[in-house]
C-alpha cells in the first residue's frame, strides 16, 4: 500500500480515517478517566469552585466578628453570633414566624395545587388545559418585584380590597403577616403546580375508575390514591415553596408592614455587621436540612 | 383445572351472591361529535355469562363502562334489576369491575389492594385483615400479600384483581379483556377458571372481549357489536352457525360467504349465504356428490398448515374464492391430501349452510 491510496469509501458506510490518525474521541474512548475529566470539568469548578466556596465562606464568617465602633469586620473564633440568635427574643421570634410562614406557604400551595392538577389532567378539554399551563406559569415571567406590587396595590393600605370592602365596614389584609404569606404563595405557586399537575398527569385513569368502583367517593379516592401517588411531586414542589419563602425578605420589606422574615434581619445587617447576618443566615439552611431530614425518614426520596 | 382456581372458586362460592339482571333502554353515549353507542337495547339475564364481542370501537367498551357508571348516558337508562341507576355513581352500584390492565393501586401493597374495597365500606379493621387472608390464601397468593404490585407476575395480577372484585360480593361482574394481556397458555387456563367460578358464584358475568374464541368458549350468550350496534344476540351455536348478518358471519371464524350472484348459480338460492370452512370438504374433481349435497368445481389455490387442521383456499372459474378446512387426522407423515393448482370439488351438506338474510 503506497501513501498516494486514497481513503477507501464504501458507499453507505461513510469515511473511514486514514491509518495511523488517532482523532480525539478515539483517544477519549480508550481513556475512561479521561472522559470523566472532560464531563465534570466545567460543573465541577462550578460547584467547588463558586458554590461551595461562597457557601464555605458564610458559615466560617459567621464565627467572625464586628468591630462595634468602626463596623469592621475581626476575622477570628467566636460563638457571640449563635449565642445572640438564641438569647435576642426578636431574633428567636423572627425565626419561628419566618418558618411559620414557610409552612403556611407549602400548605397553601399544596391546597391548591392537587384540585387543580387533578382538573388539569382528567377534567379539562385540551384547550382549556393549555390555557391553564399558560396561566400557572405565565406569573413565572413576570419580574419578580413585579409580582410584589401587583399584590401590594390588590391588598394593602390604599388596594383593591380595602377599597372594596370599606362601604361594608370590613378592610382587607393590609400590610401584614397574612399579606406575606399570600404574596409568597403567589410567587412560588407554580413551583409546586407544575410537578404536581405532571404527576396527576401520569396516575392511570383507570385507578380513579377502580376506586369509585370499589366503593370510594371522591374524596376518599383523593386522599387514599392520589395523594400517596402525588408524594414525590409535593415533595418537589415542597422544596421550592419552602426554602424560598425561607429565604425571602422582599415580600415582607414590600407588603408585610411590620413582619420581619429572617431575610429582613439579615438584609439590615449585612452592611453593619456581616457575622451577624452570616449565622442568622445559618438558619435557614438548618430549617431546610431538617426538612429533608424528614423527608427522607418518610422514604418518600427512595424513589426520586 | 389448575388449583388456584380451584381455591378461588371454593372461596366466591362460600359468600353469598345474588345474581341481577341487567337491561338496557335504548341507550346511546355521544362523544363530542361521535356517535359510540346508538340506541342500543339489551337484556342481560340474572346468573348469565354475558359476553360483549366485536372490534376495537365497536362500542363493547363503552357500554361496559356506562353499566359500571363510569361513563354518563347521553340518553336511556340502564337498570340493575328493574332499578334504574342511570345517574347512580359508580360507589353506589352493586357491580364491580375486573380491568384490562388490572388497574391494581401501586403503591398499596396486595392485602391494601384487596381489603380496598372493604375498608372504604368501613369494615373493621380485624374483619378486613381476616377476610382478605382468606382470599388470599383461597387464591395461594397469601405469601404475596406483603408485595407491590409490579412484583407480581400478570396471571398473578390477575388474579388479585379478580378478588379485590369478588371480595366485595357484587350482584354483577364486569370483565373488561381481563385476559388480553396475558399469554395464549395462560389465557386460556383463567378461561376455565372464569367459567367455573362464575357457574359457582351464580352471578351474572359480563365479558368484553374482541377474541371470538374466548367469547364461544366462555358465554352462555354472546352480543356481537359493530359500529355502536348490536348485530346479534345469541347462545354461542346461534351466532356461529346462524349468523344473522354479513358482519357476524365474517367477525366470528372464517366464513365462506357466498354474494347472492355465486349462490344463486351455485345453489339456486337468490341470497347471502354462509357456510363454514369446517363443513367443506375437498374431493377429486371427478367425484360424485349425493342428492343432499351441493359442490362447486375449482382449483387449489393455496393450503394453510395451522397444525390440527389444513386450510385449502378454492378457487372457482367463476372467480369465487372458498375456504375448505381439512381437520389433520391422518397420519402425521402423510402428504397433504391436495397441493397447489390440484383440479377439486368442494362439497358441502345442502342444509349446512345458513342464508344470511
Amino acid at each position: 500500500m503506497t501513501s498516494t491510496v486514497p481513503r477507501v469509501t464504501t458507499p453507505g458506510q461513510g469515511r473511514v480515517q486514514p491509518a495511523g490518525r488517532k482523532p480525539l474521541s478515539t483517544r477519549l474512548h480508550r481513556s475512561p478517566r479521561l472522559r470523566l475529566l472532560g464531563l465534570l470539568a466545567l460543573p465541577l469548578t462550578w460547584l467547588v469552585g463558586v458554590y461551595i466556596f461562597s457557601l464555605v465562606m458564610l458559615l466560617v464568617t459567621a464565627f467572625w466578628r464586628t468591630d462595634p465602633f468602626t463596623s469592621k469586620v475581626i476575622p477570628g473564633f467566636t460563638l457571640d453570633n449563635f449565642v445572640r440568635l438564641v438569647e435576642n427574643p426578636a431574633y428567636l421570634s423572627t425565626s419561628l414566624r419566618t418558618l411559620s410562614i414557610a409552612l403556611l406557604v407549602t400548605l397553601l400551595s399544596v391546597m391548591f395545587s392537587i384540585p387543580l392538577g387533578i382538573f388539569m389532567a382528567k377534567v379539562a378539554s385540551p384547550w382549556l388545559r393549555a390555557f391553564l399551563a399558560v396561566a400557572i406559569t405565565l406569573p413565572l415571567w413576570a419580574g419578580y418585584l413585579v409580582k410584589i406590587l401587583a399584590m401590594r396595590i390588590t391588598f394593602t393600605e390604599n388596594g383593591f380590597f380595602n377599597s372594596a370592602l370599606e362601604p361594608l365596614g370590613l378592610s382587607g389584609p393590609g400590610f401584614s403577616y397574612t399579606t406575606v404569606v399570600l404574596t409568597l404563595t403567589y410567587l412560588w405557586f407554580p413551583y409546586m403546580a407544575l410537578p404536581v399537575y405532571t404527576a396527576v398527569r401520569q396516575i392511570p385513569a383507570n385507578l380513579f375508575d377502580a376506586s369509585a368502583d370499589l366503593g370510594a367517593r371522591s374524596w376518599t379516592t383523593i386522599r387514599t390514591v392520589v395523594v400517596p401517588l402525588l408524594k414525590p411531586a409535593l415533595i418537589a414542589g415542597s422544596i421550592f415553596t419552602f426554602s424560598l419563602s425561607l429565604g425571602d425578605y422582599l415580600a415582607a420589606k414590600f407588603v408585610g408592614g411590620s413582619t420581619q422574615m429572617i431575610g429582613s434581619v439579615i438584609a439590615s445587617n449585612i452592611n453593619l455587621n456581616p457575622p451577624i447576618a452570616a449565622a442568622f443566615s445559618v438558619v435557614p439552611i438548618v430549617f431546610v436540612l431538617v426538612y429533608l431530614f424528614a423527608v427522607r425518614k418518610t422514604g418518600a426520596l427512595d424513589r426520586m | 383445572m389448575p388449583q388456584s382456581g380451584r381455591a378461588l372458586l371454593e372461596a366466591a362460592s362460600s359468600a353469598s351472591f345474588t345474581p341481577t339482571g341487567v337491561s338496557l333502554h335504548s341507550v346511546t353515549k355521544v362523544f363530542g361529535d361521535v356517535v359510540a353507542v346508538a340506541e342500543l337495547n339489551l337484556e342481560v339475564h340474572a346468573g348469565e355469562f354475558f359476553s360483549m364481542l366485536g372490534p376495537s370501537g365497536s362500542g363493547k367498551t363503552t357500554v361496559l363502562r356506562m353499566i359500571a357508571g363510569f361513563e354518563d348516558v347521553t340518553s336511556g337508562a340502564i337498570e340493575l334489576d328493574g332499578v334504574d341507576v342511570t345517574r347512580t355513581a359508580p360507589f353506589d352500584r352493586n357491580v364491580n369491575t375486573v380491568f384490562q390492565d388490572y388497574a391494581l393501586f401501586p403503591h398499596l401493597t396486595i392485602a391494601e389492594n384487596v381489603g380496598y374495597g372493604l375498608r372504604v365500606r368501613k369494615m373493621g379493621k380485624p374483619e378486613t385483615a381476616e377476610r382478605v387472608e382468606r382470599a388470599l390464601q383461597q387464591v395461594r397468593l397469601a405469601h404475596t400479600a406483603d408485595r407491590l404490585p409490579h412484583q407480581l407476575s400478570g396471571g398473578q395480577r390477575q388474579r388479585i384483581a379478580l378478588a379485590r372484585a369478588l371480595i366485595l360480593q357484587p350482584s354483577v361482574l364486569l370483565l373488561d379483556e381481563p385476559l388480553g394481556a396475558l399469554d395464549k397458555q395462560l389465557r386460556e387456563e383463567m378461561q376455565v377458571e372464569l367459567k367455573q367460578i362464575q357457574r359457582e358464584v351464580g352471578i351474572t358475568f359480563i365479558f368484553v372481549t374482541h377474541d371470538q374464541e374466548e367469547a364461544l368458549t366462555l358465554s352462555d350468550r354472546i352480543a356481537v357489536f359493530n359500529n355502536g350496534c348490536i348485530e346479534q344476540v345469541g347462545t354461542p351455536n346461534e351466532v356461529y352457525e346462524f349468523p344473522q348478518t354479513a358482519f357476524v358471519a365474517g367477525f366470528l371464524g372464517i366464513s365462506n360467504l357466498i354474494a347472492p350472484a355465486h349462490a344463486s348459480v351455485i345453489t339456486g338460492i337468490d341470497k347471502l349465504i354462509s357456510v363454514r370452512p369446517e363443513r367443506v370438504r375437498l374431493a377429486d374433481a371427478a367425484s360424485t356428490v349425493a342428492a343432499d349435497e351441493t359442490s362447486v368445481l375449482g382449483t387449489v389455490y393455496e393450503t394453510v398448515y395451522t397444525g390440527p387442521a389444513t386450510r385449502y383456499i378454492i378457487e372457482t372459474a367463476a372467480g369465487l374464492r372458498l375456504t375448505a378446512e381439512r381437520h389433520n387426522d391422518h397420519h402425521p407423515t402423510a402428504a397433504a391430501a391436495f397441493g397447489r393448482g390440484d383440479a377439486v370439488r368442494a362439497i358441502w351438506k345442502t342444509d349446512h349452510v345458513s342464508i344470511v338474510p
